[in-house]
């Protein structure tokens, strides 16, 4: 089998013309400018974890054009499905980065209305969304809505879990109006794909039954076509799609990891010549469609973002203490909805109220 | 005997199986290259090599089946779980297999399984990580299910549980790898069912594992320090089996009990503690047996929450500070005697 690869803009920024994956009206400006500002707001979330702002944060350094590109790609009534490292598409989604800040401080669990964004909420353990989001998908089957499809956001390492198999599985009988986006951004954690899988990952789509695609996840532009022609697939009734977007994660899994363990520098600066900012910014400069002051305006708009989310961060306040015992049951109504959590809570605001009165004394 | 970390000890003692016999091999998620996400295997690779320490792919039900496979032909797999959240994802394999393979064959085959995995929380780790399950596991026969509190424990439960000839799940706990301790030199594995009395004592039985345990010798020290009590503390060290009659001796002689269990309350490790309190010294019973766990909730992932959400140190005290004065109302003894504060 070969491993082709789609591209449609070089590292270089060099268009690639692909007739079978057309870019339709894009706006390359607008792609450049969204992958500037998400890569902006990561690395002051990362700066805020390293000050103590924030308890965690998963750095998407490097996968932008896959994010910014697939996001970009879908329609307003699209529904996306992310695991937990999706701030670029949470941006091109609408969501207010502070939504992402105020989990990863821990204020809340994440607590935006997927709804509102159709953009549903982080999922942490690995790959189980790739379920929801085919049971989202058949809902819209049931639904005989035609305009709507999802996507299902996830990486190389979770492909070896059974969630995402039986995800590609009921997906390809049922037929489900579902792409499966895989950011194969070489590691899980240490483990590189060769631990998960002998082929490459796409050509997995091919024994479930359906069409598997790898694009360059460094090239926006081919993200974003490949994404649109796979939605398009879906919601035209033609079933899933597996796209696996080649990129590679600049930055450590978590901020809790350190890469210089078990990765060549060499490899990190390599990539770094595939940078998914740079080749745009270089197609736009030379084809004229940007000028200096546009890049200018970009980096500004960036830091300006940068500085508002940090003073956003600094200012969300602890949950308040009471709040440990809401959200246990939907049902509850007025109480807490189970006789033990109303008693639990009972002896906490006493506890509590024993500090306020020691303090008034 | 040396002092050296939770960690160590662990570290160390799979180390020495591993040169004792060679059937004894490692596979987990980042174990290898990695050196395992809280580093217990850590130059294990090196010295080894990637037959006897082997990174998988992230399919938890996929080696812990393999090792089930493994184990029946005669090898002594240690799989590691990264943490015990997700032993969830292969519950099929543990329960449905691992614990059933030796009765279900009529002794057939036998499943010298040992699962290591940390559970645990206060690491700000949120809700799907930071949970204590053990109680799965310790539901059901055919498993065992160890869990130490000390560095010398960790080295002889995993002595003994590398020996077993049945499924063990060997507990470990986030909030332990680094605390200190005599570990004996002497290639003693422990006997697995065997509660220990830490701490003799004649006014209250206090009961915990793996990190309450370690609350409970620290509360009943302080508790001596600041009100004179005289508090008994027993480490259960195996979940199932559970020591029963450890518990039922202590209680006869204290006449109170307060259980510690990082889980949840309802349905937990202490209700069963409990139960067998009550059935084996009812009559020697002063006051209810009380439990402390923790709140009734997801963990939260916000650190005062958190905190707020985990048994703590003032919630032991208040709990044996009833537990006495229920005991007080109900026996001669004044309460002052035993140092109550109300």
């Amino acid at each position: 089998m070969t491993t082709e690869t789609i591209q449609l803009l070089t590292p270089e920024g060099e268009r690639v013309e692909r007739p079978d994956y057309p870019l339709g009206d894009v706006d390359i400006r607008g792609m450049y400018r969204d992958m500037v500002l998400v890569r902006r707001l990561d690395s002051e979330a990362v700066a805020l974890q390293r000050q103590g702002e924030l308890g965690l944060w998963a750095s998407l350094l490097g996968q932008e054009a896959a994010q910014v590109g697939s996001a970009r790609a879908l329609s307003p009534r699209d529904m996306a499905f992310p695991s937990y490292r999706e701030h670029g598409v949470a941006w091109c989604r609408g969501l207010p980065p502070v939504r992402l800040i105020e989990m990863f401080r821990g204020v809340n669990n994440g607590t935006w209305d997927p709804e509102e964004h159709k953009f549903h909420l982080y999922t942490i353990v690995i790959g189980d969304q790739a379920l929801h989001a085919t049971g989202y998908a058949m809902g819209i089957q049931r639904d005989a809505s035609e305009d709507e499809a999802v996507i299902a956001y996830f990486g190389d390492g979770a492909t070896s879990q059974g969630d995402v198999s039986e995800a590609f599985g009921w997906a390809a009988v049922f037929h489900a109006p579902v792409v499966f986006f895989c950011q194969n951004n070489q590691f899980a954690i240490s483990a590189p794909p060769e631990r998960q899988s002998r082929v490459p990952i796409y050509q997995r789509a091919s024994g479930f039954g359906f069409p598997g695609v790898r694009v360059d996840g460094n090239d926006v532009l081919a993200c974003y076509a490949v994404t649109r022609k796979a939605l398009r697939a879906a919601r035209d009734g033609e079933g899933p799609t597996l796209i696996e977007a080649f990129t590679y994660r600049m930055g450590a899994h978590t901020t809790t990891d350190d890469p210089t363990r078990y990765r060549l520098a060499s490899e990190v600066e390599a990539w770094r010549l595939r940078d998914p900012i740079e080749r745009v910014r270089a197609y736009l400069a030379r084809t004229r469609e940007a000028d200096a002051a546009f890049f200018e305006q970009v980096e500004a708009e960036a830091d300006e973002l940068a500085a508002t989310l940090r003073a956003a961060c600094l200012a969300l306040p602890d949950p308040p203490p009471m709040s440990l015992f809401d959200h246990v049951y939907a049902s509850a109504g007025g109480g807490s909805g189970s006789a033990i959590l109303d008693a639990e809570r009972e002896q906490y605001a006493a506890y509590l109220g024993g500090f306020a009165e020691e303090g008034a004394e | 005997m040396t002092i050296m970390t939770y960690r160590q000890a662990l570290h160390d003692t799979l180390r020495a199986e591993m040169l004792r016999d060679e059937r004894v091999f490692l596979m987990g998620e980042e174990i290898g290259v990695f050196e395992g996400s809280y580093k217990i295997t850590a130059g294990l690779l090196k010295e080894f090599g990637d037959k006897r320490v082997r990174d998988t792919p992230i399919a938890e039900e996929g080696f812990a089946g393999a090792a089930i496979g493994a184990a029946m032909l005669g090898l002594r797999p240690v799989i590691e779980m990264m943490t015990i959240n997700f032993s969830m994802l292969a519950l099929d394999q543990i329960i449905n297999h691992a614990a059933k393979i030796y009765g279900m064959f009529g002794g057939q085959a036998r499943v010298p399984l040992v699962i290591r995995t940390p559970g645990g929380g206060g690491q700000q780790l949120g809700a799907t990580h930071s949970q204590n399950i053990e109680l799965f596991y310790a539901f059901v026969p055919g498993m065992k299910v160890v869990a130490p509190s000390t560095p010398a424990d960790a080295k002889a439960l995993l002595l003994a549980a590398i020996r077993d000839d049945d499924p063990v799940l060997f507990l470990e706990n986030l909030g332990l790898y680094n605390t200190k301790g005599d570990v004996p030199d002497a290639d003693a594995p422990a006997e697995i069912g065997r509660a220990s009395v830490t701490r003799p004592g004649n006014d209250l039985t206090l009961i915990g594992y793996s990190r309450m345990a370690h609350v409970a010798s620290e509360v009943a020290a302080s508790l001596a320090a600041s009100d004179g009590l005289d508090i008994e503390v027993v480490d259960l060290r195996s979940l199932r089996p559970l020591d029963r009659a450890t518990l039922v001796e202590s209680v006869k002689k204290t006449h109170a009990a307060v259980v510690l269990e990082d889980d949840w309350l309802t349905y937990g490790i202490g209700a069963e503690v409990a139960a067998s309190i009550s059935d084996g010294a009812f009559d020697y019973l002063d006051a209810p047996v009380r439990r402390v766990a923790m709140a009734e909730v997801p963990m939260p992932y916000a650190k005062p929450l958190e905190t707020a959400a985990l048994p703590s140190r003032d919630d032991v005290i208040g709990a044996i500070r009833q537990t006495l004065a229920a005991v007080g109302r109900r026996a001669p003894r004044p309460a002052a005697a035993n140092g109550v504060a109300q």
